[in-house]
Formats: C-alpha cells, sequence, structure tokens
C-alpha cells in the first residue's frame, strides 16, 4: 500500500453547532441551485425569495443563539483549528447577514423595473434582437439568490476563518459569484459586463498576490495557522524580510477587496456598471468581510509586529480618506459618487483598525455596521430615480427632486447628512466612535487627515442635496418609481437603523464593545 | 425642574414637526405656539434655582445621563446665570419671529439675471412654505439651546452642528436676490469652524481624559501640557471667531445677513452669533486658561480690530441691512474684547454685550426687514425723510440706532463701558491702546448710526419713501417689536437685571481660571 495513504491522518474534530451558520447559508445556497434545477419557471421567484431569506435569518437567528450561548465569551477554535467562533466572528457574521437581508430586499424588488433589476438571459448578446426582446419581455433569472447565498456564506467563511488557506479559500467563495452577479444588469448590460470583467481581472490579480503572500509566510512560520505566524513573529532568529513581504502581499489582496487607495481604481467602474441592488450588496457585505478579514489578521497574526507596519497601513490610510474625498467632490454620476464615498469610508474604517486595541475593533464594527445600513439605503433609492433608460444616475438629473418627490428627497438628504457625519445620524456616532479610538491608540495623525477629509467630503454630499431642492427640474425630468414592498421595507430599515444609531448608539456599542475580543 | 430644561429642547422639536406636517396656517401657529411653551419654560427656570455644588460651573438645574457609555458620552445639561440670559433670548427671538412669520411669510427674493435686486419682487407668487420656515425656526432654536446649555464638550459639538442646516436652508430658500452665494459662502465658513471645533474638541478630551464642562472648568486646565492647551485654545478660538465673526474671518457675515429674510437676519444677529462668543468664555476659556492666557493679547488685537474695522466700514455702507450687520462686526468686537480680558468685569461686559447686542440688533434687522418690505429698497441714497411719512417706523429706528451705538440709558451702553473700563484695568501699554481704540471705535459707532438716521430717517422724503405703504405699524409688528423695546430700555436701566444673574458664575469661572 502507498505509504503516503497509509499515514496515519486523524480527521480534525468539527464541531458542527459552532459553525451552523455558515453551513446554513452554504446549504441553502445548495437548495436554491437544485431550486433552479428543478422547479416550474413560475415557481422560481417566490421560491427561491422565499429560500434566500429563510437561510439568512435562520443564518442569523442561529448566530444570536451561538453569542448568547458564550461562544462570544469563551471563544473556540473548531475544524483542526482553521475557523474560529469568537466575539468578532460571530458580530461580523451576525453584521454581513443583517445587511445581507436588506440587500437580499433589494435584489429580490420586481414591481420598479418590470421583471426585476436583472437579464433573463444573460447569455443573449448585448444590443442583439434577441436581447431587446427579453429585456422587455421576461422577467429576471432566479441565479442571482443563490449566488447572493453563496457570496454571504463565502463572506461569513471568511471572517471566521483562523488560517490563511481557509481565508483564501472564503474569498474565493465570495468572490467568484460577485463577479457574475456584476454582470447581471437588464440595462446598460455591456457596461455591466465591462465592469465584471475588470472586477474579475483584477480581483483574479490580487488573488494572487494573497496566495504568493501565504507562501512567502508558510515560508516564514512553517505553517498557515494565524497563531503560528503570532509566535514565530516574536521569536528570534527568524528573518523578518520573508514576514514583510507576505504581510505585503496579503494586505494587498485584502486591501483590494476593501477598496482602499491605491488598489481602489476598480471600485468606481465596477460599482457603477454593476445593477445597482448588487452595488448596495458589495458596498456592504463585502465591506464588512474584507475589514473582518484585515481585523482577524492584523490583530491575531500581526499584533506584535504592529511598530514595523502600521505607519505603512496608516500612510494608505491617509491617502484612501484623502484621495476618496477629493475624488468624490468631482464626480457628476450619482453610483460614482458614493463609490468613491465608498472608497472614503474605508480610510475611516481603517482609521478604527490602527488604533490597535480594544475600542479599535469595537468602533471599526461598529463603523462597518452603521456604514452598511446607509450605504444600502441610498442605493436603493437610487434605483427609484428612472427614466426610460433605466437609473438616471447622472447628477444633473436630480436637479429638483426635492419638489417632485419630496420623500424620497427629504430620506436622501437624511442619508446624506448620514454620510457627511453630521451628528444624530449613524455616519457622526460613527465617525467619532473610530477617531476617538485612533486617538487613544495614538494615532492623531490619522485622525487630523480622517476629520480634514471628512469635511472635504462633506461638499460632494450637500451638492447633491443643494442640486435636489434648490434647482429648477429639467423638462424631461426622471420621474421617481413607486417602491415596492421589498424596497420600501429596505429603505426603511435602512433609514430607520441610520438615525436609531445616530440617537442612540450604545445599543449596538455595546454590543460591540463585548464582542471585541480575538480568539488567537 | 429638569423637566424643564428637558422642555427646552423637546417642546420646539416636536413643534418643528407638527409645523412641518400641518398644512400651512395651522403649522405656523402650531409651531408659534410651541415657541411659546418653550419660551414661558425657560423663563420658569429661574425658579427654584438651587446652584449646585461648589464647583466652577454651579448649574442651577441640570440634567446627567448616559449616552453613549462606550463613547463616554453623556447627556448633561444645565443651566447657570451666564447661560440663562442667552437661553432667555433665544427662546424670545425665536417666539417673536415665528409669531411674525404667522403674521407674514417672507417672499423669496428673485434671482434672475438682470432684474434690479433693489426692485419690487415681482414673481410674489404666493406659496404655502411658511410652516417650513417656522419649522426650520423651531429647529435652529432647538440647536442654539442645546448649545446654552450642554455641559458636555461632545455634546456642545452636536449641537452646534444642528444649527448649521436649517440655517443654510432659511438664508437659501427665502433669502434676497442673492440669497445662494451667501447661503454657501455661510456654510463654507461655518463648516470650516466646525472642522476646527471638532478639532479641538478631540484635543481636549484626548488630553483631559473627560467631557465634561464642569469638571473641565473645575481642574483649569490642570493635567494638559502647556502647549497642549495652547493649541487646543487656537482651535477652539478660530472655530468660535468664524461664528462670532473676529475680524478676518467675518466674509460671511454681511452677505449672509443682508439676503437672509428678516426672521433670519434677527436669529442670525440676535442668537446665533452668541453661540460663538458664549463659547469662547464657556469652552475655550473654561476648559484650556493656560492656552487663553497666552494667546489673549492676540484675541484683544483682533477685537478692537473688529471694532475699528467694522465701524469704518460701515460710515461707508450704502445699504441698510448690510450696514447694520457690519455693525455687528463692530459689537461683537467689543464682547470679545471683554472676554479677552479674562478679568470678571470683561466677562461681565461680554454677557451685557451679547444680551445688548441680540435685542438692539435683533429690533435693528426686525425694523429694515419692514422698511425694506414697505420701500421696496434698502439703499440709502433712495431713502430719506421717513420721519415725515412714517413717524412711528422712524421713531423706533431711531430708538434702536440710538440704543446700538451706546447711548448711556440704552443697553448697549453698559457692555462697551464696562469692556473699556476692563481693557484699562488690565493694565500694560498694550492693553491701554488696545483700550483707547475700543474707546475711538465706539465714538465712530455714534458717527455711523447718526449717518444711517440722518440719511433715511431726515431730510425731504423721496420717491421711495412718499410711496411707502403702508405707513402705520401693523398690530403684528407691534406686538413683535415692543418686547425687545422694553427689555432694550430695561437692561439698559437696570444693567444688574442681568449682572445679578452673571456676577456669581463669572467670579466662579474667574477663580477657577486664574492660576
Amino acid at each position: 500500500m502507498n505509504p503516503v495513504l497509509a499515514a496515519d491522518i486523524t480527521l480534525p474534530h468539527i464541531n458542527y453547532g459552532a459553525i451552523a451558520p455558515i453551513l446554513i447559508l452554504l446549504g441553502m445556497a445548495c437548495v436554491g441551485v437544485l431550486a433552479e434545477a428543478f422547479l416550474p419557471r413560475t415557481l422560481r421567484y417566490p421560491v427561491q425569495v422565499l429560500v434566500s431569506l429563510v437561510a439568512q435569518v435562520a443564518g442569523l437567528a442561529t448566530i444570536i443563539g451561538l453569542a448568547l450561548s458564550n461562544y462570544a465569551k469563551k471563544p473556540t477554535l473548531t475544524a483542526g483549528d482553521a475557523l474560529a467562533v469568537d466575539g468578532p466572528g460571530l458580530f461580523l457574521q451576525g453584521a454581513v447577514l443583517v445587511l445581507g437581508i436588506v440587500a437580499t430586499l433589494l435584489i429580490a424588488e420586481r414591481s420598479v423595473e418590470r421583471g426585476g433589476a436583472f437579464v433573463a438571459q444573460a447569455a443573449v448578446t448585448a444590443g442583439s434582437e434577441a436581447d431587446a426582446e427579453q429585456a422587455r419581455r421576461q422577467p429576471s433569472q432566479t441565479e442571482i439568490f443563490p449566488l447572493s447565498l453563496f457570496a454571504l456564506g463565502g463572506m461569513m467563511l471568511f471572517v471566521s476563518a483562523n488560517d490563511l488557506l481557509t481565508m483564501f479559500v472564503a474569498l474565493e467563495v465570495f468572490s467568484l459569484p460577485l463577479y457574475l452577479m456584476c454582470a447581471l444588469a437588464r440595462r446598460r448590460r455591456l457596461l455591466s459586463q465591462e465592469a465584471a470583467v475588470k472586477y474579475f481581472l483584477l480581483g483574479a490579480f490580487s488573488s494572487a498576490f494573497f496566495v504568493y503572500g501565504i507562501a512567502m509566510l508558510y515560508g516564514f512560520a512553517g505553517s498557515v495557522k494565524f497563531h503560528d505566524i503570532a509566535v514565530a513573529a516574536i521569536s528570534s532568529g527568524k528573518s523578518d524580510l520573508l514576514m514583510f513581504i507576505g504581510l505585503a502581499m496579503l494586505a494587498i489582496g485584502l486591501l483590494f477587496k476593501a477598496a482602499a487607495v491605491p488598489f481602489h481604481v476598480w471600485t468606481p467602474d465596477v460599482y457603477q456598471g454593476a445593477p445597482t441592488p448588487v452595488t448596495a450588496l458589495m458596498a456592504s457585505c463585502t465591506k464588512v468581510a474584507a475589514f473582518g478579514g484585515i481585523l482577524r489578521i492584523f490583530y491575531v497574526a500581526f499584533l506584535d509586529s504592529r511598530w514595523d507596519w502600521r505607519p505603512v497601513i496608516g500612510v494608505i490610510a491617509v491617502l484612501t480618506m484623502v484621495i476618496g474625498a477629493i475624488l468624490a467632490v468631482t464626480q457628476t454620476d450619482i453610483k460614482r459618487l458614493l463609490a468613491y464615498s465608498s472608497i472614503a469610508n474605508a480610510g475611516y474604517v481603517l482609521t478604527g483598525v490602527l488604533a490597535m486595541q480594544k475600542d479599535g475593533i469595537s468602533s471599526s464594527l461598529f463603523y462597518l455596521v452603521t456604514y452598511g445600513f446607509t450605504v444600502l439605503a441610498a442605493f436603493g433609492l437610487v434605483t427609484l430615480v428612472r427614466d426610460q433608460d433605466g437609473e438616471a444616475t447622472h447628477l444633473s438629473r436630480w436637479a429638483g427632486l426635492g419638489r417632485k418627490a419630496p420623500v424620497l428627497a427629504g430620506v436622501f438628504t437624511f442619508l446624506m447628512l448620514s454620510f457627511a457625519g453630521i451628528p444624530l445620524t449613524s455616519g457622526f456616532t460613527g465617525k467619532f466612535a473610530v477617531f476617538s479610538a485612533a486617538l487613544g491608540g495614538g494615532q492623531t495623525t490619522l485622525v487630523i487627515f480622517g476629520v480634514l477629509s471628512s469635511v472635504l467630503l462633506a461638499f460632494p454630499y450637500l451638492r447633491v442635496v443643494v442640486l435636489m431642492y434648490l434647482q429648477e427640474p429639467a423638462a424631461d425630468a426622471p420621474t421617481v418609481a413607486v417602491p415596492g414592498a421589498l424596497t420600501s421595507a429596505a429603505l426603511a430599515i435602512g433609514a430607520i437603523v441610520t438615525l436609531l444609531l445616530g440617537v442612540w448608539p450604545s445599543v449596538l456599542l455595546d454590543v460591540a464593545n463585548s464582542a471585541a475580543q480575538f480568539v488567537g | 425642574m429638569t423637566v424643564l430644561l428637558v422642555a427646552t429642547l423637546a417642546v420646539p422639536a416636536l413643534g418643528a414637526l407638527a409645523a412641518a406636517l400641518l398644512p400651512d396656517r395651522t403649522g405656523r401657529v402650531v409651531g408659534t405656539v410651541a415657541a411659546a411653551l418653550a419660551f414661558l419654560a425657560s423663563v420658569a427656570l429661574a425658579f427654584g434655582r438651587e446652584p449646585g455644588g461648589t464647583g466652577a460651573i454651579r448649574p442651577w438645574h441640570q440634567l446627567d445621563v448616559p449616552w453613549a457609555p462606550a463613547l463616554d458620552l453623556r447627556f448633561h445639561l444645565g443651566v447657570d446665570g451666564i447661560s440663562w440670559p442667552l437661553v432667555v433670548l433665544t427662546t424670545l427671538l425665536t417666539l417673536l419671529c415665528c409669531g411674525y412669520t404667522v403674521w407674514r411669510v417672507p417672499v423669496p427674493g428673485v434671482d434672475r439675471p438682470g432684474v434690479d435686486p433693489g426692485g419690487p419682487a415681482e414673481e410674489a407668487r404666493p406659496d404655502d412654505r411658511g410652516r417650513y420656515l417656522v419649522a426650520l425656526l423651531l429647529a435652529i432654536e432647538v440647536g442654539i439651546l442645546g448649545v446654552f446649555e450642554s455641559l458636555d464638550l461632545v455634546l456642545f459639538f452636536v449641537f452646534f452642528e444642528i444649527v448649521l442646516l436649517p440655517m443654510y436652508a432659511v438664508i437659501a430658500v427665502w433669502g434676497g436676490p442673492r440669497r445662494r452665494a451667501a447661503a454657501t459662502k455661510f456654510v463654507l465658513y461655518t463648516l470650516f469652524g466646525s472642522v476646527l471645533l471638532l478639532a479641538g474638541v478631540f484635543v481636549v478630551v484626548a488630553g483631559a481624559g473627560t467631557a465634561d464642562l464642569v469638571t473641565l472648568t473645575q481642574r483649569g486646565g490642570a493635567g494638559l501640557g502647556h502647549g497642549t492647551q495652547v493649541v487646543a485654545f487656537a482651535l477652539l478660538a478660530l472655530a468660535f471667531a468664524v461664528k462670532s465673526p473676529l475680524w478676518p474671518l467675518h466674509t460671511w457675515l454681511p452677505d449672509a445677513h443682508t439676503e437672509a429674510p428678516t426672521v433670519g437676519s434677527v436669529i442670525l444677529a440676535g442668537v446665533l452669533l452668541k453661540m460663538g462668543t458664549y463659547g469662547l468664555l464657556r469652552v475655550a476659556v473654561g476648559t484650556v486658561p493656560g492656552g487663553a492666557r497666552t494667546l489673549a493679547p492676540l484675541l484683544g488685537v483682533l477685537a478692537t480690530a473688529a471694532i475699528l474695522i467694522g465701524a469704518l466700514v460701515c460710515l461707508r455702507q450704502t445699504e441698510l441691512k448690510r450696514l447694520i450687520a457690519y455693525s455687528s462686526v463692530g459689537h461683537m468686537g467689543f464682547v470679545l474684547l471683554g472676554i479677552a480680558t479674562l478679568s470678571a468685569t470683561g466677562f461681565q461686559a461680554a454677557l451685557v454685550g451679547n444680551i445688548a447686542h441680540g435685542l438692539l440688533t435683533g429690533l435693528l434687522f426686525f425694523l429694515a426687514g419692514a422698511l425694506k418690505d414697505r420701500a421696496h429698497t434698502g439703499e440709502l441714497d433712495r431713502l430719506g425723510g421717513l420721519r415725515e411719512v412714517a413717524p412711528g417706523l422712524a421713531g423706533l429706528l431711531a430708538f434702536a440706532a440710538i440704543g446700538s451705538l451706546g447711548l448711556p440709558g440704552l443697553a448697549g451702553f453698559w457692555g462697551e463701558l464696562f469692556t473699556v473700563y476692563a481693557a484699562v484695568r488690565h493694565g500694560g501699554p498694550l492693553w491701554m491702546v488696545l483700550a483707547v481704540l475700543a474707546a475711538v471705535g465706539g465714538a465712530l459707532a455714534a458717527a455711523y448710526f447718526l449717518r444711517l438716521l440722518r440719511r433715511v430717517t431726515h431730510g425731504p422724503a423721496v420717491n421711495a419713501v412718499v410711496g411707502l405703504r403702508p405707513t402705520a405699524l401693523a398690530g403684528a409688528e407691534l406686538v413683535a417689536w415692543s418686547p425687545l423695546v422694553l427689555l432694550a430700555l430695561a437692561v439698559g436701566l437696570a444693567p444688574s437685571l442681568v449682572l445679578a444673574l452673571t456676577a456669581a458664575p463669572v467670579h466662579a469661572l474667574v477663580t477657577a481660571v486664574t492660576p
């Protein structure tokens, strides 16, 4: 018998209960695929929406159960130390799901655009006769639902991964569905496909960096486990060079997903081209997942070497905030504006992360959730402003909306004020939390740039507000679609949470605080 | 009595909501009722007062509950002798403005190019947006009252920010012909100020480890290095200097005041500027006195420059509202100079000056608005002889102008007198020079106000004034203005009305901030 096969391999013990949320999501995604294959066309949409929402709600309920049954206090490692079930992991998983549910509501909306925001048959050549036909007649593909479940499951795996290989697998699991989803827009299909290809190519490139980083770190520590890397980093006698090269490569892969400057160039194009509900999903959930990974790597594997790499990441944070804010000022398209604002916001989260102490973790977690809800609602509103070509995203088309649609303009104004960090919105409390954490961590420079850039960033938002209220609407101004029940629910949730966390941040901050302890 | 504290914030907030949601006229009336209730609540705050504690700030009533414990944010409100007069001034002016809006909703100026900006508003289309104006005024009131009542630095910042956007909307929607540019300028300056304020708050809170104003003032800067104190004071003082405004950061003010609708100008001049001077006294001087002592001479020089430059610019102004706006720069210069002396007399002078300016300039803007509504112009060249046509209006204008120039017996006098006195008492060549220059500035104020009166009220009646309708004062106008007239007279005759209230807290403050 082959001696390799005969070697004594013990199967790792898996605590199925602790990883149940991930299993539920991925399992239900498989159910979704089967439903897609076997159900008649008319049944697919309701079944898929149901499967998708049930999976996420069940996953969320399980996470809450796990958190209450003290997994947050007594964290465990499972599956051969490949997965961590700890406070930040559970919080991030919960955040991904909560935001995912709201994003799913936007994805499932079918009354704003007849048949939904997604193409019926993605394989039909864009612009052809058949394409026009399907755009008119056929409802959206429902593959989007299992795809989004896979993506969300991958994100949950990503934020709990406790070794680099698992993290890489999770990265691919959540990225690949996202690449596909970007290409599925019903209108402006070429733009959408271009966005998908761009995202895919650059994403593949960043994944390659990530894998290369894993190889370097394996060479350095002889292991891919975070704990072993952390131990290797403090033990003397090893060349740090491999470690820093490896860390740099990992950081490139992660910062790409988080859309930090200078790895941000894909963001505006992809955010603009992708179907708006998918953009909303990416801006909220992907950001949570990416920063979940960053937090875990920085706080578990590289905590003790922070004095060496923190200045470099600090420079990236400053660049991200400043360049994101400056470029946001120059935008003329609302989706691109939100994309650049999402870049700048990545910088604010990074500021919180770099505090490198407990309230750095909790404030970053808090910020991710506040930003996620606000951005979901903002993109949800973008889907409602339409003309005959679909969404009217050029800013000039938004002139005078305050008169045509006071409620929409009012809610959008509120969300913009939150982005601008005006008090009594979650944008203020979030920024306040990360900045005070960073100050506590001695990162005064970061805070100075943070405050300055946030003022700069207020102008594009306020410009939109001014545009909506103080300018006359054009003669062919876009109409404002009446939101269906699902979009209305998503908008209401987003706006209410933005207000709630602005007025009463303790609700979430206390949870984040009690969750802010990584298992090492 | 804590209930009253909360009521002063909650009632206007609810009133704002109600005014925005109800139909136009009802909304305006309900909003005004809310403003009246808030006024009563703020007046009632003076009863049953028991100075709490022995600290540098002894609030009559306070409310201290955790807001976000994880961020060390507290919802700490309180009112004492320094803040109470300003609180009442705010609720009073808001009530008068809301009532005035029930009577008349301002018509936005025409901003089409080629239209004479001074000409009559041709497109005076009736609209139903008056209720929104009332709602915004109430929202501004919530912010300003919050600023005066908060005893927590972060809470202070939060309320400071709330004021910005409603005020922007008031100017940008109901203002004069060039309202857009003025509103944008206002927002740019104020946002800039907010950042500096936030940065200053962060420096103080990070250095001292607490955001509680009572604790911070009690410590008198202990625990903060001198360098930190200077940086913090510079940031805070700059932020408040934008709001006050202090020369050379004042350039937003003439535009904003001129373009804003009458009620907007009244609120702007009457109470909004006081957020800056109050903040300088309570927050900047109170928390980082070491920095204040180092930078006080600079502040004093700039304040005196503001007095002189404001007065000189006023001598050359050709437009009524612009002149009054620039006169504010000079008056606030006196207030800032008083604070810069860092003495009990100076602080007292600043607080009396604040109140006097709020009453008299509020009245002046009401009168200027009434005059412009009737004559359809504010150009001094096109006005004249008002005394002959509308003696009531002319008389009130003369009263307000004379009060504002600092005639003994009227409110404006005491603040300026005490300021000059405080500067002289401070001693040293620099402060003597500043005192003399400030006194010269006071004399110049007399010159430009008398010039204003000569141009507007005296002489033969010119066309715009002859055609002025109605010549009599409306009942609503009398109701809105008489409280201001009476209070200006009362404070002028018995300044101890204000001084008695402020004496004890100012003394405590001076003790705390003197090394």
